[in-house]
């Protein structure tokens, strides 16, 4: 039996989409910042072999593909006898993904602290902690505002790509109703859309934010 | 009951990797070319407000830059044949490749022009440069060699994107290890070999864009 679609049927299963794409943006945007500032205190800390080992890390998540990745944690797991469903694949490679992003650019942030006031601040008898807390990283987290949110619209667009592991996110369920109504045009054009509306503040709010902290001309 | 990893079963199958490899770098080789002029074309519109171009170029700019590169496929491999446009998936995934890249080179090689001092460009035409003359040595070179570092990176997100193109079956890199594991049941052997892989492509890529950019684009001609 043929069911028939009107356009509020295909709107509403979008919108179902459309919500899941927002929860495994937001799992994989804050676990990904939690893991993130680990890989980044590894990155910069004292140890030279951690350091290293994060390096690695880092340039292994901005070399492979984002799909690459989904796969091998989704084919991974189950290697060891769990089953994973694809949300929590999708979530754990995003997360793994993300963390790897943002550690990078904070790092890029960090370093963009002028090392006289390291020098400063050890000079201060002040350990590597409080430097860190009390120096460091009030003006880094300034200059990181904007890059971080503007990365947060890859990851928006990253999730995407759990459609491929089959995450019923926003472009799986435009795929699947592609097929169940045969109107793909309209279809990809509203998940497009969909993903616009989510991506579109987010680049002009960190366009502003960029704006804003260079016009200040502090760091 | 240790998992007893099993590269041979990929191995076999390297034929097709090789292949696979081939087409990636084919596809980003293309893409790149007409990418990156599409990108030149827009930068000099936006920067220099060319009408009416510079407006097209900001939707356009937009519009990519706030959607998944795999929705901007399925519209173009899927989508347009609706409207009586059809394309193979090679075609599709090039098309979708070049006008994502075209969309961030656009922001990045406006960068670079708007970089450019005013002066500079005053004193070319005070010296009789002529205008194509000015526009290839003060302004594109320049601002290339300014924002370089910036688009070889994106060239190489680029390739990594086009592991999506799998999903319409254009036979890239990855569409082969979907294949290969089909057969050989190795899911995770085949994924991470092709994993390694992408890995040397990005760096290889990567160290070919350096070259060609300090030989090309920053060097000075010798003789």
């Amino acid at each position: 039996m043929m069911m028939e679609f009107t356009l509020w049927d295909i709107v509403r299963n979008l919108l179902t989409g459309l919500e899941w794409t927002v929860g495994l943006s937001l799992t994989a945007f804050i676990l990904g910042g939690i893991v993130g500032v680990l890989v980044l205190s590894a990155r910069i800390g004292r140890f030279l072999w951690l350091r290293k080992l994060m390096k690695g890390y880092i340039e292994l998540f901005q070399g492979t593909p984002l799909l690459m990745q989904l796969f091998l944690v989704f084919f991974g797991i189950s290697l060891m006898g769990v089953d994973v469903p694809a949300w929590l694949a999708a979530a754990i490679g995003l997360t793994l993904f993300t963390s790897a992003y943002l550690a990078e650019i904070w790092r890029g942030c960090v370093e963009a602290i002028p090392k006289g006031q390291w020098e400063a601040s050890s000079s201060l008898a002040m350990s590597w902690v409080e430097q860190m807390r009390y120096v460091v990283l009030p003006q880094a987290l300034r200059i990181a505002i904007a890059p971080t949110v503007g990365f947060s619209v890859q990851v928006v667009k990253g999730t995407s790509v759990a459609s491929i592991i089959g995450f019923a996110e926003l472009t799986k369920t435009g795929g699947m109703l592609a097929n169940a109504t045969f109107k793909p045009f309209l279809v990809f054009g509203l998940v497009a859309l969909g993903y616009f509306i989510l991506c579109y503040p987010l680049s002009h709010f960190a366009m502003r934010l960029e704006r804003k902290y260079r016009g200040s001309g502090a760091h | 009951m240790a998992y007893a990893f099993d590269f041979a079963a990929v191995w076999e199958y390297r034929g097709q990797l090789a292949t696979g490899a081939l087409h990636t770098l084919g596809l980003i080789t293309v893409g790149a070319g007409l990418g990156v002029s599409l990108g030149t074309f827009g930068a000099v519109s936006r920067a220099w407000k060319i009408k009416p171009f510079d407006k097209i170029f900001t939707v356009y700019v937009e519009l990519i830059r706030n959607t998944p590169f795999l929705v901007q496929l399925f519209f173009i491999f899927f989508g347009l044949p609706a409207l009586g446009v059809k394309l193979g998936e090679w075609q599709a995934a090039i098309i979708a490749m070049v006008i994502n890249l075209g969309a961030y080179s656009t922001e990045i090689i406006r960068a670079g022009i708007q970089a450019i001092p005013r002066g500079q460009i005053e004193a070319a035409s005070s010296l009789a440069m002529t205008r194509p003359q000015i526009f290839r040595h003060i302004v594109l070179r320049p601002a290339l060699q300014k924002v370089w570092p910036a688009l070889s990176s994106q060239i190489v997100i680029v390739m990594l994107g086009s592991s999506v193109c799998s999903q319409i079956s254009a036979e890239e890199l990855t569409y082969a290890a979907n294949f290969i594991q089909s057969r050989n049941f190795r899911a995770f052997e085949t994924y991470i070999t092709v994993a390694i892989m992408y890995l040397i492509l990005s760096f290889c890529v990567r160290g070919l864009l350096n070259r060609f950019g300090s030989r090309y684009i920053s060097g000075r001609k010798t003789a």
